[in-house]
C-alpha cells in the first residue's frame, strides 16, 4: 500500500517536471491566439531558447542568464513574426512554419558550434549549471500532495504564473481588451483599443514564454544540449491550446495529462516491460492526435466553438 | 432650439474628402449640428454618408478637410480621440463582440476605469443609465443571445455609459421593427431634451420628417442640399436625394412583349441570417421586355437575383423559366435553361480575377464544343473567341493574356457582359450593372441591355439608380421589405412616386 503511494507520489513528481515546458509554451500560445495570432514557430523557439540557455549557462555559471537569453531569444523571434503577419500581412501559417524550420535549424547549427573548442565546438554531452529539484522540507514528504514540492524553481514559478495568468484574461480591462481584439478586431478596435499594439504585445509574450520553456528544457528537465531536445513539445503546445479550449488553467490539466503519459512510459521502460521501447515512446503522441480528435469532434457537435473568431485573420482598418 | 437660437454650432465639419481607390466616397462635404438638435444625413446608398461618419469617429483618415468641435479645431487620429470629444457612433453593423457579455461590451476599450474592473459596480452603473433612458437590457446577459433591437440598445448604452455628447446613429431603424423604431425615437427625444445632439443617417423620408430639426441631403459624396425639417416634404427630399437632372437619353423603341420568360409564383426566401427577406413576391417578364427593380439596397434584391440564379433557395412558391418549373434548381441547370448573370459583385462572383480575360470570357461555353472537344480545352478557339468578344465588346486590355484583375471595373464589367450575353438564351438577371462606372462605360452597358431586349429576350434588371431604371426599363416593380409595392409602367412613372414607394409608403397607383 504505502509502496504503492510512494510509486504513484514519484509518477506525479515526473509528470509535473514533464509538463513544465509545456505549460510554459501553452500558456504563452493562449495569449497570442487570444489577440487572433496563430504562431506555429513554437517549436522553433523552444529549440532555440533551449540551446542558447545552455550555452549562457556554460560559460557564465548562471542558469537564471541562460534563462534570460532564452527569452530574449524567443521575444526575437516572436517579433519577426509578428512583423511579417500583423504589419506585412503574411499568411500566419507559413510565417510560423518557417520560423519553426528556421529556428530548428538554428539550433542544431549554435549546438555544434558554440561548444568548448575540446569539444570540436559541440555542445552535445556538456554538463553545465542546472536547476536542481528543491524539497520543500515537512511539505514534501505528504504522499501524493509532495510531488508539488520536490520540483525546480522554475516549475514552482507556474504556481504563481497560471492563476495571474487566468486573473489577467479575465477579470482585468486589459484582458478583456485582448479578448476582444482575437474575437472582433473591427469592434475592438472602434472602441479605441489599438489592435497592432495588442498584436506584437502578446506575440512577442508569447515568444517569450515559449523560449523560458525552452530554457526549462535544457537547465532542469534534461540538463545539457541534445539534438531535438523538446522531441516536438512545441507541437504538441499548440495542440494543448485547442484541448485548452484557449484557456490558460485547463492547459494545466492538458499538460499534466502529457505529462503523465510520458512519466508511466518512462516508468514501464525502467521496469523491463516486454513492450518495444518505440510503441511507448509514440504514445505521448498518439495521445496528442486523440485528444485532437476528440475535441473536434465535440465541439462540432455541441457547436462551442473555442477558437478566438479572428484567430488568422489579419486585421486592416480602411478595408472597402 | 434652433440655429438662430443656438448660434454656435457643437460640431462643424469642411470640405471633408477621402478617396478609396476609384472612388471618390467624400467630396468635401461639409457639416453643421447644434446642440439639442437632430441632423438627419439622407441620401442614397454610396452616396458617402457612412463613409463621413467614420471620419468623424476617426476610423478613415480624410485626405482633406477640418473639423471643428465646440468651436474648436480638432485632429480625430482613432475612436478614442472621438470618445475624449464626447463623440460616439452606432455602427450599421454593430461593434459588439458577440462571445461577451452587454457589460463587458460597454466597458470595452475604457481607459478611465480601475486595472480589474469591479463589473457588478459597472453593471449597477448601466442599470441606472437603462432606467433613465428607459433602454431594458440584462447586462450579464451574452450579446449572441439578444434580438437585434436589444443589441441595439446596448450600442446606446454604451455611448451614454462614456458621457458621449454627440451621438450617430449610422441608419438604426433599418434592422428594427416599426414599434422599436418608434421606441427609438423616444430614446432620441430624451436624449436632445437633456441637451445632446444626434446625426441620424437614414434614407427613409418618414424618419427624416419624424425625427430631426434639420437634414442634409448627400449624393455621389457630395452634400446637394441643407434644409429646415420644417420646410421641407417628402417629395422634395426623395427629388433631391435622387439626382435631378437626366443623365442619359438613349434612343429606345417601342416595347413588343412576346411570350413570358419568367414567371415568379409567391416566392419566399429567407436571408444569410435565417429571416425573411423575399415575402410572397410575384411577377413575370415577357421577351423583349426590360422589367426594372427599384428599392432601397437590403429589401431583398440580392436575394430575388439570387433566387432566380439558384444560388438561393426557395421557401415558398414557384418559378417558372420559358414555361418550365425551375424552382431550387441548381445554378447549372438554370444557366442550361438559357438564364445568365451579370452579378453585384463584379469581382468577387463575376469573374477570377487571377485567371486570363480570355479564360474569363470561356468560362460560361467551355462546357460545349467548340471549346471544348471530349473533355479537352481548344485553347486556340477560345483565344479566338475572346479576340472577338474584346473587338465587339471594345474591352480595354493589353491582351486576351492579362489576369482581368488588372483591368478597370468598367472593362471587367464589359467582359462579363460579353460572356453573359454570348451565352444568353432567354433570360438576362442584371444586377446594378452599372454601379461605380464611369459614363461612358455605363452608356455601354445599358446599350447592351437594350440591345438584348431588343433581341427578344427578357431582362431582370435590379438597380439602385432610379434614373437608369426609367431610362431603360419598360416597367419598373418597386421591392420594400421582400414584398413588391407595386409595379409601374415606366413612361409614366415618376421619381417622386418610387421615391416614395421605395421609401415603404403605400401608394395605390398601381
Amino acid at each position: 500500500m504505502i509502496e504503492a503511494l510512494l510509486l504513484l507520489t514519484q509518477i506525479l513528481t515526473i509528470t509535473l517536471r514533464a509538463g513544465t515546458s509545456l505549460i510554459y509554451a501553452a500558456v504563452g500560445e493562449i495569449y497570442t491566439e487570444r489577440s487572433g495570432i496563430l504562431n506555429l514557430g513554437l517549436e522553433g523557439m523552444m529549440l532555440t531558447g533551449a540551446v542558447t540557455a545552455f550555452a549562457t549557462a556554460f560559460y557564465t555559471g548562471s542558469p537564471w542568464l541562460g534563462v534570460l537569453v532564452a527569452m530574449g531569444i524567443g521575444m526575437i523571434m516572436a517579433a519577426i513574426h509578428a512583423f511579417l503577419t500583423v504589419t506585412m500581412r503574411a499568411n500566419q501559417v507559413v510565417s510560423g512554419l518557417s520560423i519553426t524550420l528556421f529556428g530548428t535549424g538554428l539550433a542544431s547549427f549554435l549546438g555544434e558550434r558554440l561548444g568548448p573548442a575540446s569539444n570540436n565546438g559541440n555542445l552535445v554531452g556538456m554538463v553545465g549549471p542546472r536547476f536542481g529539484p528543491l524539497e520543500i522540507p515537512v511539505l514534501s514528504q505528504v504522499p501524493l500532495v509532495g510531488a508539488l514540492f520536490k520540483q525546480d524553481i522554475l516549475t514552482y514559478l507556474l504556481y504563481a504564473l497560471v492563476p495571474l495568468a487566468v486573473y489577467y484574461l479575465y477579470k482585468t480591462r486589459n484582458g478583456l481588451n485582448l479578448r476582444a481584439v482575437g474575437e472582433d478586431p473591427q469592434t475592438a478596435d472602434a472602441m479605441g483599443i489599438d489592435v497592432t499594439r495588442t498584436r506584437y504585445l502578446y506575440t512577442i509574450l508569447g515568444g517569450m514564454l515559449a523560449g523560458f520553456g525552452g530554457a526549462h528544457l535544457s537547465l532542469a528537465y534534461a540538463p545539457g544540449w541534445t539534438e531535438n531536445i523538446t522531441g516536438g513539445r512545441g507541437w504538441i503546445a499548440i495542440a494543448l491550446v485547442i484541448f485548452a479550449m484557449w484557456d490558460p488553467a485547463r492547459a494545466v490539466l492538458g499538460a499534466i495529462l502529457f505529462g503523465g503519459i510520458n512519466a508511466v512510459q518512462f516508468r514501464l521502460q525502467a521496469s523491463g516491460t516486454t513492450i518495444p521501447a518505440a510503441y511507448l515512446n509514440m504514445l505521448p503522441y498518439l495521445m496528442t492526435i486523440l485528444v485532437l480528435v476528440i475535441m473536434t469532434w465535440w465541439e462540432n457537435l455541441s457547436h462551442r466553438i473555442g477558437a478566438p473568431a479572428a484567430l488568422g485573420k489579419a486585421y486592416m482598418r480602411e478595408e472597402k | 432650439m434652433n440655429a438662430e437660437s443656438s448660434p454656435t454650432p457643437i460640431l462643424e465639419m469642411r470640405g471633408i474628402t477621402k478617396h478609396f481607390p476609384g472612388v471618390m466616397a467624400n467630396d468635401h462635404a461639409d457639416l453643421e449640428l447644434y446642440p439639442g438638435e437632430v441632423l438627419a444625413l439622407l441620401g442614397e446608398n454610396g452616396a458617402g454618408k457612412s463613409t463621413l461618419m467614420n471620419v468623424l469617429v476617426g476610423l478613415y483618415r480624410p485626405d482633406e478637410g477640418e473639423i471643428y468641435v465646440r468651436g474648436q479645431r480638432v485632429e480625430i487620429h482613432s475612436p478614442r480621440d472621438a470618445a475624449t470629444l464626447g463623440i460616439g457612433m452606432v455602427h450599421q453593423n454593430f461593434m459588439l463582440v458577440p462571445t461577451m457579455t452587454v457589460a463587458e461590451n460597454i466597458i470595452l476599450g475604457m481607459t478611465d476605469l480601475p486595472f480589474a474592473p469591479r463589473m457588478d459596480e459597472v453593471a449597477r452603473r448601466i442599470r441606472e443609465i437603462s432606467q433613465r433612458y428607459n433602454l431594458e437590457v440584462d447586462p450579464n446577459a451574452y450579446i449572441w443571445q439578444l434580438s437585434v433591437g436589444e443589441q441595439q440598445r446596448v450600442e446606446i448604452l454604451k455611448l451614454l455609459y462614456r458621457g458621449a455628447e454627440i451621438l450617430i446613429l449610422d441608419e438604426p431603424t433599418a434592422v428594427l421593427t416599426p414599434q422599436e423604431s418608434h421606441e427609438l425615437g423616444r430614446i432620441i427625444k430624451r436624449m436632445t431634451d437633456e441637451g445632446k445632439s444626434a446625426i441620424f443617417i437614414t434614407h427613409k423620408m418618414e424618419e427624416v420628417m419624424e425625427f430631426s430639426q434639420w437634414v442634409r441631403v448627400m449624393q455621389a459624396g457630395k452634400v446637394v442640399a441643407v434644409k429646415k425639417t420644417a420646410e421641407t416634404n417628402p417629395q422634395e427630399l426623395a427629388r433631391l436625394m435622387v439626382g435631378r437632372e437626366v443623365l442619359f437619353r438613349l434612343e429606345k423603341d417601342a416595347c413588343t412583349p412576346g411570350d413570358v420568360i419568367l414567371e415568379l409564383r409567391d416566392v419566399s426566401a429567407d436571408n444569410d441570417k435565417g429571416l425573411p427577406a423575399l415575402r410572397g413576391v410575384s411577377f413575370s417578364i415577357h421577351g423583349g421586355e426590360i422589367l426594372g427593380i427599384a428599392g432601397v439596397a437590403g429589401n431583398g434584391q440580392r436575394e430575388l437575383a439570387e433566387v432566380v440564379t439558384g444560388l438561393r433557395k426557395v421557401t415558398q412558391g414557384k418559378i417558372l423559366i420559358n414555361g418550365q418549373e425551375r424552382t431550387n434548381k441548381s445554378p447549372l441547370e438554370i444557366i442550361q435553361s438559357g438564364v445568365s448573370h451579370i452579378p453585384a459583385d463584379r469581382i468577387g462572383m463575376g469573374v477570377v480575377g487571377d485567371m486570363a480575360v480570355a479564360d474569363n470570357i470561356a468560362m460560361k461555353g467551355y462546357r460545349q464544343p467548340p471549346l471544348t472537344e471530349h473533355g479537352i480545352l481548344h485553347p486556340r478557339r477560345i483565344l479566338e473567341l475572346a479576340r472577338r468578344m474584346i473587338e465587339t465588346f471594345r474591352i480595354a486590355t493589353p491582351s486576351p493574356q492579362t489576369h482581368i484583375k488588372f483591368l478597370s471595373g468598367g472593362n471587367i464589367q464589359k467582359a462579363i457582359l460579353a460572356r453573359e450575353i454570348d451565352a444568353c438564351a432567354g433570360l438576362l438577371v442584371a444586377v446594378y450593372p452599372s454601379r461605380g462606372l464611369d459614363v461612358g462605360a455605363t452608356e455601354a452597358v445599358r446599350r447592351r441591355l437594350l440591345e438584348q431586349r431588343d433581341a427578344g429576350r427578357a431582362v431582370l434588371l435590379i438597380s439602385e439608380d432610379l434614373e437608369e431604371l426609367l431610362t431603360i426599363a419598360d416597367r419598373i416593380a418597386v421591392l420594400f421589405e421582400g414584398r413588391v409595392m407595386g409595379i409601374l409602367p415606366a413612361d409614366t412613372a415618376d421619381i417622386e412616386t418610387l421615391g416614395l414607394m421605395m421609401a415603404g409608403a403605400h401608394e395605390s397607383k398601381e
